[in-house]
């Protein structure tokens, strides 16, 4: 203790103190921006998880409907006369206008329940069918009806009519299945996101087929028989520069060699997963090289003294022993590519699809680009959609980076 | 009477780059018998022991040149496979590293791609007997499906002797298979190596020259990648003819 410096000791564990609280401090700023961007997803997205319904009663009319060609049927007159009915206070014509309440899906679902079963020709059919957008609003409070009626989206008569509804239990909020079952549409309470997961599903599909055997094949290749060599060290380099290049890049490529050389169909799936793939293959050259690099050489020298050849020590060896790197790095990859929007936009994968594609080759969105799309939609119900979409997206996100923890628990435990 | 060498080496020189790491080294490997090759750090022993099984071919950058024959035949010919040649010439390196697999898979691993087992009783059979030999099947009989892992670090070094000899190799070469185990396994290890010498050539790489003196017959004393003297383990500890050797056996260099 001869040598004690009691002030060298205070600085010591002051700098401690300070390094250790500013650590904490950037652990704290990134859980509260965390924090703050799911709070306003969750504040602006939740209303989408539930969509405004109402019940009402068509009767269906032969004299609107002809048993013999149902599909010509005048079912948009139907709604009317249903709304007529059921604001018997009003003046017919005003009560007639009233039917845009509901949503323009309503005359083709009695149009699909009478095509189902013709013998509802002169009976009266209850249908619950979601409200249009401002209605919507309107139930879940976005439009104020102190605002004066010049400045407000829904007029007084519409407000009453609704509000009339309302007082006969005509209307429910129940969860908005459709988000997830529906395609795209050009009305908010219609439209979904299932041609986007399809499609999203497909590309990623595609993805994951091409650039896992081909990342996994070049990684090994230069990793375990490359010969180090100058061309061996330019082509490390590239990849590892291929990795930053901006993913719109990728985009503009594929663009001009697949849509344009090879003349692939625009706003495909599948298109989209090669150009995903392209920028996939080197994160998972990377991450592969580095699962293979970091099992000991003890194990490949001890396969190589009995007598194995290179390739048996490697697909017997050393790539099992790599595995739960290298799936942790492609799932990564893939999540990557499922959040990526630029090079899907150039390709035309932000095309408006009222229809989830049927195989990877029909035009179709994908997640990230149909938030695009309806981040760009005037109607207040594509803003509170807008932040449903992200969260759904953020969701899978969540759900793929948990599969890579599994992965590499469930991979690593066996030993 | 002279028995004809298992392994003769003439004139090896072996290059890492443009570094020479042996110069003019020519050995004779007797059958039957256990051969100590002992130096200080970086001598070049256990770069000899690695051209014996062509494992420098795995280094980039090393080039070896000389003759070395195995039962006469030269193992740098081109018509040999350094793969099949390493299943003749088993290797046991310094830290057991045996396979993340089970201890049975430890041992038929070698079998098995060298096609030595006809069905499943075959194999058994051979798994059983290279465990028998290497001392440790009383041990783990009732866990074959055990990690290797598992195991003591001296019963993964006797594992790794088990899978070396299960591929029935004419030579059996240890660099330095001693150096991570504690006293009780060393001697485990040591009368293994001792029972072996009846079937197989050892050739052994240690730094503990008291481990040479007790497990080899012929000893080879190398010092800056020269071979300074090799002869007889008692006539290379008792009088030793050049000064170098003395002078490391009374542990003056080293």
């Amino acid at each position: 203790m001869a040598h004690f410096n009691p002030s060298l000791l205070r600085r010591r564990r002051r700098n401690e103190v300070v390094l250790r609280s500013l650590g904490f401090g950037a652990l704290a700023l990134a859980a509260l921006m965390l924090a703050l961007l799911v709070g306003s997803l969750v504040s602006t997205g939740w209303q989408a998880f539930t969509q405004t319904h109402i019940r009402m009663e068509f009767p269906v009319t032969a004299e609107r409907v002809k048993p013999d060609d149902i599909a010509k049927g005048n079912f948009r007159a139907l709604v009317q006369d249903a709304m007529q009915a059921a604001l018997p206070g009003l003046p017919a014509p005003e009560a007639r206008k009233l039917a845009a309440m509901l949503s323009n899906a309503a005359q083709f679902r009695l149009r699909d329940a009478v095509l189902a079963d013709p013998a509802l020709i002169g009976r009266t059919v209850t249908l619950t069918v979601p409200v249009s957008d401002p209605y919507d609003q309107l139930a879940k409070g976005q439009i104020d009806r102190a605002t004066p009626e010049a400045n407000r989206r829904l007029k007084d008569t519409e407000v009453a009519a609704f509000d009339t509804l309302a007082a006969e239990g005509r209307v429910s909020q129940p969860l908005n299945w459709a988000l997830l079952t529906n395609a795209d549409s050009r009305f908010p309470e219609l439209a979904g996101l299932r041609g986007a997961l399809v499609g999203s599903f497909y590309a990623l599909a595609t993805c994951f087929l091409l650039a896992f055997p081909l990342g996994i094949g070049a990684a090994i290749y230069l990793e375990e028989f490359a010969p180090k060599n100058r061309l061996s060290d330019i082509i490390e380099i590239n990849i590892n520069n291929l990795a930053a290049v901006p993913s719109v890049v990728f985009g503009l490529l594929a663009l001009a060699v697949f849509l344009g050389w090879f003349g692939m169909p625009r706003s495909s799936p599948f298109v989209g997963g090669l150009t995903l793939a392209l920028m996939t293959l080197p994160t998972i050259i990377i991450a592969t090289r580095a699962a293979l690099k970091a099992v000991p050489p003890s194990i490949r020298e001890a396969a190589l003294g009995i007598g194995a050849s290179r390739q048996q020590v490697v697909f017997h060896h050393v790539l099992p022993l790599a595995m739960p790197g290298i799936l942790t790095g492609t799932i990564i990859g893939l999540a990557q590519a499922l959040g990526e929007t630029a090079p899907l936009l150039l390709i035309g994968m932000n095309a408006f699809i009222t229809a989830s594609p049927a195989t990877p080759f029909d035009a179709s969105t994908a997640l990230p680009t149909q938030i695009f799309l309806w981040a760009d939609s005037p109607e207040r119900g594509f803003a509170a959609r807008t932040s449903a979409a992200i969260l759904v997206l953020l969701a899978f996100l969540a759900a793929m980076n948990a599969l890579a923890i599994f992965l590499r628990a469930r991979f690593e435990r066996k030993w | 009477m002279q028995t004809p060498s298992k392994i003769s080496a003439q004139g090896v020189n072996v290059h890492y780059g443009t570094t020479q790491a042996l110069k003019d080294v020519s050995v004779e490997i007797a059958p039957a018998t256990v051969t100590a090759f002992i130096g200080p750090s970086g001598c070049g022993k256990s770069t000899f022991l690695r051209c014996l099984n062509r494992m420098n071919d795995t280094i980039a950058g090393c080039r070896v040149q000389g003759r070395i024959t195995l039962d006469g035949q030269d193992i740098y010919a081109p018509s040999v496979d350094p793969v099949q040649l390493r299943a003749q010439v088993g290797m046991v390196f310094q830290k057991p590293n045996p396979f993340p697999k089970s201890i049975y898979e430890n041992v038929a691993y070698g079998p098995r791609i060298h096609g030595l087992a006809r069905g499943r009783v075959e194999l058994d059979e051979i798994v059983e007997k290279s465990l028998r030999r290497a001392a440790l099947w009383g041990e783990v009989k009732d866990r074959l499906d055990a990690p290797g892992t598992g195991l003591s670090g001296g019963q993964q070094q006797r594992l790794c002797i088990a899978r070396a000899i299960a591929t029935a190799p004419e030579v059996l070469l240890m660099d330095e298979p001693c150096s991570a185990l504690d006293p009780i396994a060393t001697a485990q290890v040591e009368e293994l190596i001792d029972e072996l010498r009846a079937t197989f050539a050892v050739v052994i790489v240690t730094h503990s020259m008291q481990q040479a003196a007790r497990v080899s017959q012929k000893t080879a004393f190398f010092h800056l990648g020269s071979l300074v003297e090799f002869g007889e383990t008692g006539q290379i500890f008792t009088t030793p003819r050049d000064p170098r050797t003395e002078s490391y056996i009374t542990g003056r260099i080293g």
